[in-house]
């Protein structure tokens, strides 16, 4: 047994037309073994897993499993070979209910027998520690959930070599450490496990392993409990890089935007925001931390003028100008007068960017409407653009290449370096990191800083606490759409900040008061642990 | 494991030469051809006769140029007027309609208000009317999807209904010319398009709309706004854009077309108002916009080219005896060749056993999205 690896890659090349996605990787991976696959956008970690998941087909070398050579041409094959991938999109009819979506595209013989599906669901997900409701349908569900779902299907499908892309990078810390268990419940269970991910703490704290690729080569496969965050930085960048982020005091600082009063409910009349007060000043960065959903997203869009405001006052103090009443204007005018918001949706692309056009159509979507005339004006967004592929290094064939073919790290780049080049004096950025490898993540965190530093009044919000406490002058936190306090982020410590995004007038008002208590509790032990693999 | 490589792989490709791009849809249109040869074949005629006898009906003769050109005219103006409507990605369907309600305003002052303005005043109010019906009529849809979210593809649909129902109505009763003929009269010469080269100058105008269409659609404002709004209503939102003004503007620009496209078939060919006034020109342009992928000036060679078939049937049935209906079958498989053709513009197929090298260049791209098409590499055959 032992010596019969559950997959092993033999000399793997693959490449898209001049593009070498993979170059005779060597790699293997044992049963009862979480795997990190770590590499930065574009090194060829998700094309590596595509070929073993039957989506791609490798120009070149064997795939193994269990020692025996396989040639897998189509999912189904991957299936057939006990392998199952979920996809950092996930791939589920919404219409469905989640055992359909389960046993959709098996081909069992008779009826299709709704109980037991449920029945086997319900057993697999008792098995390994799942949360499901078997008869839950899909377009009901948060991103979790949705996960879970995928999850259950390719266990269903008999699957003993999972391969996850990406799975933390929509979840919730809680939701994470849940995802954790159940990946441990796997590993006991003898199942293999490959997790792609950017998060250098979740690799440590998960696998056992860790495979780095570099651009489309493989690197090394070093044992987690043998290796340092930094070192795998290094193996992974190829060379060596300050994971600090430098943070100059604030200069200066002047109330820039001062919101009063804020209360805002969503289209279903649920409250959203509930008489939110908060003063962000020019010079420093405001970060906004909270669990997943307590209004950072709403009041960002109600700065933004996206949202309609129940009640409340949004103040603007541009520099040299007298101060002026935000609410009521619309998007446009307050995108004209320098509020700039710089939107990272789950699906990157959904809202900010238009994903058919290149990054000078993407440029215009902020001018279009500039100049008199009927015609618009595209030289200044073709300038703009050669700008910004030249500041932030994006790497596109040409300014005109749709931009939804670029890389993940390299979509963002566009985004936020758009924002930033309107010269805003207000700049709010939402999870701008989102799905970054570190360098590029760092790109930002240091863009935002010159922001700063230029005296622009900086919001960010993020998911990452650690961040948010290295990066940000102050930090308001959130909770079910109340502020709970806001902190020296030079001071505060993650407990404290764990404590107040659950903080007590919201567990009154909320209808689980014990969820929430436990997901504190979660979050502020998952932040010790952390600590002490530092 | 060669033995078990699969024998015919699929790669998503880009960057293909424009020279190979066009050889490929030759190629396809050829093949079309050769089908459509052993249709006739079937049909008992003689492939190369009826080839000939098609383009000689068609293009032998100017009568035949003019004919070919009075059918594609109301095509071409159809397809312009789904354009910006298609990019916007809002599903009309109801060109039929709108040239049915564009055709019966035109006919009202035709028929009611001759005496009443010299003639060039007249075609311009027939005309201008026939848009803001048209604009009207596409515009009642567009204001419930704008405003309720209503599906437009039904709806639309069902306004031709109406539409066709109305001049039904009118042409049985109200504006019936000698009771119980059913038919509405004839216009007077005042009302009736001017010919250029013995074409009504109707096709003067949708030359003209083609070019005005085209940089609406590249260079203006609300060609980009609608071009945002056709990827994402949440970018166009976020980008200061009035959701609900855009889809309602291009709605009543593209019912407007229609409209004008009613007048010019009502005045310019007809002479007078028929029920079938639009004879399905409106589901027809579909097929043009789609075919030019949006693209106006591709319109006028698709356009041509499907008036060119319909005028060739018509001539071999009358010559030859071969029944019109054998053309559409035609018709239908050149359509196929063409779309078909597309996915060998996309796609490339790698047979086992001539792989490219791995590390040399080849014309495919990595689309970056994980998983996005497992189809990309898919077995054909084992």
């Amino acid at each position: 047994m032992a010596q019969n690896h559950a997959v092993e890659f033999k000399g793997i090349s693959k490449s898209f037309g001049h593009k070498i996605a993979n170059e005779k990787v060597d790699l293997y991976l044992d049963r009862g073994v979480i795997m990190s696959l770590l590499g930065e956008n574009g090194s060829g970690k998700t094309t590596l897993m595509n070929m073993l998941a039957g989506i791609y087909f490798p120009d070149e070398g064997e795939i193994l499993i269990d020692g025996k050579p396989v040639v897998i041409r189509s999912p189904k094959d991957a299936f057939d070979n006990g392998i199952g991938m979920i996809h950092q999109h996930f791939k589920l009819v919404d219409v469905f209910t989640a055992a359909e979506n389960i046993v959709l595209g098996l081909k069992e013989d008779g009826k299709l027998d709704r109980r037991k599906v449920s029945a086997r669901v319900s057993e697999i997900a008792a098995k390994y520690g799942f949360e499901i409701d078997p008869d839950k349908k899909i377009y009901e569900m948060s991103v979790s959930e949705k996960q879970t779902v995928e999850i259950i299907k390719v266990l269903y499908r008999g699957a003993d070599i999972l391969i996850l892309d990406e799975p933390t990078a929509v979840l919730t810390p809680q939701e994470t450490a849940k995802l954790f268990r159940v990946l441990k419940a796997m590993r006991e269970d003898g199942k293999s496990i490959i997790l792609i991910t950017h998060k250098l703490n979740e690799v440590m704290e998960i696998s056992d392993v860790v495979a780095v690729l570099r651009k489309g080569q493989h690197v090394a496969t070093v044992r987690t409990s043998e290796t340092s965050e930094k070192e795998l930085t290094e193996m992974m960048v190829g060379r060596t890089v300050t994971l600090d982020i430098d943070r100059p005091l604030p200069v200066d600082p002047k109330p820039r935007l001062t919101v009063a009063g804020l209360t805002v409910k969503d289209s279903e009349g649920v409250t959203k925001l509930d008489n939110v007060g908060m003063v962000a000043y020019g010079g420093e960065i405001l970060g906004i931390a909270g669990i997943a959903g307590s209004g950072q997203k709403e009041l960002l869009e109600a700065i933004a003028g996206l949202r309609h405001i129940q009640k409340g006052s949004i103040i603007y103090t541009p520099e040299h100008e007298a101060p002026a009443e935000l609410v009521g204007k619309s998007p446009m005018e307050i995108k004209e007068a320098g509020v700039a918001l710089a939107f990272v949706p789950e699906d990157r692309l959904g809202m900010g960017l238009v994903g058919g056009m290149g990054m000078t159509g993407n440029m215009l979507l902020r001018s279009w409407n500039k100049g008199r005339g009927i015609f618009v004006d595209t030289k200044a967004p073709e300038e703009l653009a050669e700008k910004v592929l030249e500041n932030l290094d994006v790497q596109t064939p040409s300014i005109d290449y749709p931009v939804r073919k670029l890389s993940g790290g390299n979509v963002q780049k566009v985004l936020v370096g758009r924002e930033i080049a309107s010269a805003p004096s207000v700049l709010m950025s939402a999870y701008a990191v989102r799905g970054l490898d570190i360098n590029t993540s760092y790109t930002i965190y240091n863009l935002m800083t010159q922001q700063k530093m230029k005296g622009v009044a900086v919001i960010f919000v993020g998911e990452d606490l650690d961040v948010l406490l290295e990066l940000c002058d102050r930090i308001l936190v959130l909770c079910g759409g109340k502020v709970s306090g806001v902190v020296d982020a030079r001071k505060a410590t993650k407990e404290q900040i764990g404590l107040m995004m659950t903080s007590s007038d919201f567990i009154h008002s909320s209808p689980r008061p014990g969820e929430t208590i436990s997901q504190a509790e979660a979050m502020v032990a998952k932040s010790k642990e952390v600590r002490q693999n530092d | 494991m060669t033995e078990k490589v699969p024998l015919i792989r699929l790669a998503k490709r880009e960057d293909m030469a424009r020279s190979r791009i066009w050889l490929i849809r030759l190629l396809a249109f050829v093949l079309a051809l050769i089908l459509g040869g052993l249709v006739f074949v079937i049909a008992g005629a003689d492939p190369i006769t009826a080839y000939s006898t098609m383009v000689a009906g068609s293009l032998g003769k100017v009568t035949g140029i003019r004919q070919v050109v009075k059918v594609a005219v109301p095509l071409l103006g159809t397809a312009l007027a789904l354009a910006p409507c298609f990019a916007m990605r809002y599903w009309n369907i109801g060109a039929e309609g709108q040239i049915t309600m564009g055709a019966m305003m035109a006919s009202f002052f035709a028929l009611k208000m001759v005496n009443a303005m010299p003639s060039p005043v007249l075609l311009i109010v027939m005309g201008i009317s026939a848009a803001l019906m048209g604009a009207l009529w596409a515009g009642i849809p567009a204001f419930f999807k704008a405003h309720w979210g209503t599906n437009e593809t039904l709806f639309t649909l069902m306004m031709n209904y109406i539409a066709i129902g109305i001049v039904g109505w009118l042409q049985g009763g109200p504006w019936e010319g000698k009771p119980g003929s059913q038919i509405i009269p004839m216009f007077d010469e005042k009302a009736v398009l001017p010919s250029v080269f013995g074409v009504h100058i109707g096709w003067i105008i949708v030359l003209i709309l083609t070019f005005l269409m085209y940089i609406y659609m590249t260079k203006t404002k609300h060609g980009y706004e609608i071009a945002v709004l056709g990827e994402s209503e949440n970018t166009a939102r976020y980008a200061g854009m009035d959701v609900r003004r855009v889809m309602l503007r291009t709605a009543c620009l593209s019912g407007g077309i229609a409209g004008l496209v009613g007048f010019m078939i009502c005045s310019g060919a007809d002479e007078t108002l028929y029920q079938t006034v639009a004879g399905g020109v409106g589901f027809t342009a579909i097929t043009v916009t789609w075919l030019a992928q949006l693209n106006p000036f591709a319109m006028i060679a698709i356009s041509l080219l499907l008036a060119i078939l319909s005028k060739g049937a018509s001539t071999i049935q009358t010559t030859m005896g071969v029944p019109a209906s054998i053309s559409d079958i035609i018709t239908g498989i050149i359509l196929l060749c063409m779309l078909g053709c597309e996915f060998f513009i996309n796609y490339k197929m790698i047979f086992r056993g001539h792989e490219e090298h791995p590390l040399a260049p080849t014309t495919a791209q990595n689309t970056e999205v994980p998983g996005v098409s497992p189809e990309a590499v898919k077995e054909v055959k084992a």
